[in-house]
């Protein structure tokens, strides 16, 4: 039976309000909560219940980061997740490199599937998952809302621009998943316990013959732009004489 | 610098508007010409809607019956085959472009830059990150040719009294077939598009319901405007995924837009800021939307509504 292999990535909180650094280096993240990407929690979730349902032999979650990354791991390990690897640097990683090296512990690994959330709410590229998909040479089921399993085939709904797309893909294949998959178990204490004595393996670029390469620099940071304060208006009188001192209607 | 190839986005008949709003980041950059290129199953009417954007030197129309279904893995090898003659690749910031340009760039082994709002030179750019709580200024190498994505809200569409030339390409690549459309259900009716309106309205969570929404239809169906919603309402099941503005949903630039019963959460607020009216209505003085809105009024919507509907008639 297959193994599925999701990607987490440790990103500044959801509810953290992020700000940028005075001098323009980059965003305040000290002392700031860690969580794992929310996305990527979903995709944990989405591979779980697959496993639950016995379609798939085991989890194994993965992170590419700093050593602190081996918390977001062990929540996963907590969730439910068999093992984990972690990727470790302390370099930045862009959606290239990491890429690649979720590609390197595929060939180690061989999964029938690979799960990850649409985007990571800290560069909000959605690169990863459709970079993985063209360099394994496989299919890219991404914005993903529901995934049936069907031996060979995925039949996976795609949250689109214009409503809901259905497409089949041939596994092995990536998904990327959104927002109204499922919802998240919470962990239990006594999961946490357990997720310790559960295998979390620590490589690095070298070992899996990867190049961390660097191909944009970040220059800059800056809080983006305030919009003027408004005015209050009593009524809908009112309002609507605003509007139309605008031309709006 | 060098050419610029921009990817259309289309539906079979016709080009979506983010093509046009692309064109208009290609020519802040540098360049040498800016070609777009047409991925269609027959591709006629949409190149000559391509050729006619401002800017356009040449509309490269690769038919192929492969590209009826618009497949990040069917169309991302033949734009690799396309990609030789030029330094920057450009798609729009929309779900096909998020879907297609990351799979061409790794193609191509080079990196990507997401959501560009601002040119700062032919290989330097701003774009926004942390759901826009900070814009960065990304450069990249000279010596790689440059993916990326378009933040179409950030750009104006070109106008349409260009005279660009159409060049028929073979279709060259091999395709795979691991890949296949099934189908597409397209929710939206005969109400403006949400990313092209010039007013939205939308509604949150202080709808309460699926039926209530329909006080935001009739409204909006008033006025001409398109309509939108928070996360929370899609989340709770009171309208379909594709009317979710904000961080993960939509980023719209509309002329006005009017947010009724969103607090206005900054994954929301991303989504909007570059409106250029924003009308608040919420029943709580203190809700966050009333900090970026123009013009703002304290209130029970179910009240409000009706009678704003009433008071336009």
């Amino acid at each position: 039976m297959q193994k599925i292999l999701v990607c987490l990535k440790r990103v500044v909180d959801y509810n953290v309000r992020v700000r940028v650094k005075p001098d323009g280096t980059g965003v305040v993240t000290d002392g700031v909560k860690m969580s794992v990407n929310p996305f990527d929690e979903i995709a944990l979730e989405e591979a779980l219940r697959i496993k639950e349902r016995g379609a798939a032999s085991e989890v194994i979650v993965m992170s590419i980061g700093s050593a602190e990354a081996q918390q977001q791991l062990r929540t996963g390990l907590a969730m439910g997740a068999d093992r984990a690897i972690l990727v470790e640097t302390d370099e930045v990683v862009e959606p290239l490199s990491a890429a690649r090296a979720m590609l390197a512990t595929i060939e180690r690994e061989q999964p029938g599937v690979v799960i990850l959330g649409k985007q990571a709410i800290d560069d909000d590229n959605s690169q990863t998952g459709q970079m993985l998909a063209a360099l394994w040479g496989r299919p890219q089921a991404t914005f993903a809302s529901e995934v049936v399993l069907d031996g060979e085939t995925a039949t996976v709904t795609r949250e689109v621009d214009a409503g809901l797309e259905t497409i089949a893909v041939d596994l092995p294949a990536v998904i990327t998943v959104d927002l109204r998959m499922n919802e998240p178990r919470y962990v239990k204490l006594p999961d946490i316990m357990k997720a310790k004595r559960k295998p979390l393996e620590t490589v690095s670029f070298s070992d899996l013959n990867v190049e961390n390469e660097h191909h944009l620099t970040t220059t800059h940071f800056a809080p983006p732009a305030q919009r003027e304060k408004g005015v209050m208006v009593e009524d809908v009188g009112a309002l609507i004489q605003a509007l139309k001192d605008k031309g709006l209607v | 610098m060098g050419r610029i190839l921009v990817i259309a986005e289309h539906d079979g008949a016709s080009l979506n508007a983010s093509t046009a709003k692309c064109m208009a980041c290609a020519t802040a950059i540098d360049n040498e010409g800016i070609d777009v290129a047409v991925l269609s199953a027959d591709g006629a009417a949409i190149c000559d809607q391509a050729a006619a954007l401002s800017g356009v030197a040449k509309v490269l129309k690769v038919d192929h019956e492969i590209f009826a279904s618009q497949l990040a893995a069917t169309l991302a090898p033949q734009i690799v085959e396309l990609a030789s003659d030029y330094s920057h690749i450009l798609g729009p910031s929309t779900t096909f472009g998020k879907d297609l340009m990351p799979r061409v760039a790794a193609l191509l082994g080079v990196a990507q830059i997401s959501d560009i709002m601002e040119v700062k030179s032919a290989y330097s750019f701003q774009r926004p990150i942390y759901a826009g709580n900070a814009i960065v200024t990304v450069d990249a190498s000279p010596e790689r040719k440059l993916v990326a994505t378009v933040r179409t809200a950030s750009y104006k569409a070109v106008s349409s009294d260009g005279s660009g030339t159409i060049e028929a390409v073979e279709a060259g690549a091999s395709f795979p077939t691991h890949t296949r459309l099934v189908e597409i259900k397209a929710s939206s009716g005969d109400r403006p598009d949400l990313q092209t309106a010039a007013k939205v309205i939308s509604g949150g969570r202080a709808l309460a319901s699926e039926e209530n929404f329909s006080l935001i239809y009739s409204l909006a169906d008033k006025i001409g405007a398109g309509v939108g919603a928070s996360r929370a309402a899609v989340d709770a099941g009171y309208v379909p995924n594709d009317m979710q503005v904000g961080q993960t949903g939509k980023i719209i630039a509309p002329d006005l837009y009017v947010a009724i019963g969103i607090s206005g959460a900054i994954q929301h607020l991303t989504g909007i800021k570059d409106a250029g009216t924003i009308v608040a209505i919420n029943k709580d003085p203190e809700a966050p939307i009333f900090e970026v809105a123009d013009i703002g009024l304290v209130g029970d919507l179910f009240e409000i509504v009706p009678e704003l509907e009433k008071q336009l008639g």
